[in-house]
């Protein structure tokens, strides 16, 4: 995560420029910069709030806006659910894109622990086999090496995006959009994108996405990237039926 | 660094912090047990690579929505150099310093 901060925090820079530049007040951006806490959701709601839209409105652009988040949740449930409710939204708060995808490359499967599966009754340590029990404090401990790398990961990209973005606010002046700073945003997902496409169908669902949200880029929210994923997903799966035996393993 | 604070932007702007706890924790939320079929588990391995690559391609080729015709473009090259970077450091810190060294002259000294 650390290595892909540096690009983060120039792209929250860049976004931190662009609010200013677009007319919300110091408040209003600073304020944008720390709760919102999602880019893409930011810079789309910014011209709405501006033109005075209704906030069903503003409100539904940014869940649609933040729909392939809804998807990233629903992978990574089985990883989040022994912990308290508040726990798992603090979590799911602070999950963004890169956040999600380290994650999910660094742990491929979620640790399912005997006892969850099992009537909390049925549990007693001396009914079962002494190997049972050392490969249930080891699921214990791998859940808790999860928790620490999402949660540790969590706060250095919150801190690469929100106190650039920050920055941004105050020096909006002082920094001219042209440089494209915010280049090295997409430099950084390009590196992580490269580093994803271990297998030739991951390839294949890469460059179909891409091509994908080219082409459906003139729907509005940004929906295109839901679409995208969808379409990428679906490819690959009726794909896989031909090459049963790539891609087995993530 | 004209306008002036409003309570009804701040409201929206909060209301935005709370679409975003929702829509990250969506799935989290209920307690309710339930499995996904295995064609959805093994469909998600490809999602966040094509979530990426949807955000990054229409990024590098498109202006304003339109596909661009021109190949002096500096994001192209600074993206291609970049991937490659990656490939012969395998390190994201250098994907980006490599793709920047290209893109930043070609912008601002060439104007692409």
């Amino acid at each position: 995560m650390a290595a892909v901060a540096p690009g983060i925090a120039a792209w929250g820079l860049m976004t931190g420029v662009a609010m200013m530049k677009s007319g919300l007040s110091l408040v209003e951006s600073l304020a944008m910069a720390m709760l919102v806490f999602a880019g893409s959701s930011q810079l789309a709601a910014m011209p709405l709030i501006l033109a005075g839209a209704p906030v069903w409105v503003i409100l539904a652009t940014g869940f649609c806006v933040n729909l392939r988040f809804v998807v990233f949740s629903l992978h990574l449930r089985p990883y989040m659910m022994h912990l308290p409710l508040w726990r798992r939204m603090l979590g799911g708060y602070l999950t963004a894109d890169l956040t999600y995808v380290l994650f999910t490359k660094r742990f491929p499967h979620p640790v399912s622990v005997a006892s969850d599966t099992m009537n909390s009754g049925a549990l007693h340590a001396y009914s079962m086999p002494a190997s049972g029990q050392n490969s249930l404090k080891n699921d214990i401990a791998e859940r808790e090496r999860q928790q620490a790398y999402l949660l540790g990961n969590s706060l250095v990209n919150w801190s690469s995006w929100v106190f650039p973005c920050v920055s941004g606010v105050l020096l909006a002046n002082f920094i001219p959009q042209a440089w494209g700073l915010g280049f090295a945003g997409i430099l950084a997902l390009v590196g992580i994108a490269c580093s994803l496409a271990t297998s030739q169908l991951r390839t294949v669902s890469a460059l179909i996405a891409g091509a994908a949200g080219v082409v459906a880029f003139a729907l509005p929210l940004r929906l295109n990237i839901l679409v995208a994923i969808g379409v990428a997903v679906v490819v690959c799966l009726s794909l896989e039926r031909f090459r049963p035996l790539m891609d087995t393993k993530p | 660094m004209s306008a002036s604070t409003d309570l009804w932007t701040l409201a929206v702007i909060v209301g935005l912090a709370v679409v975003t706890v929702v829509t990250r924790s969506f799935f989290f939320i209920s307690k309710k047990d339930f499995h996904l079929p295995g064609w959805a588990q093994r469909g998600l391995q490809y999602a966040p690579i094509a979530a990426l690559s949807a955000v990054i391609i229409p990024e590098i080729v498109m202006t304003q929505g339109q596909l661009i015709s021109s190949l002096k473009d500096a994001r192209l090259y600074g993206a291609m150099v970049g991937a490659a970077v990656f490939y012969w450091r395998r390190d994201t810190l250098s994907c980006i310093a490599g793709g920047m060294a290209v893109y930043l002259p070609l912008r601002l000294l060439l104007g692409w």
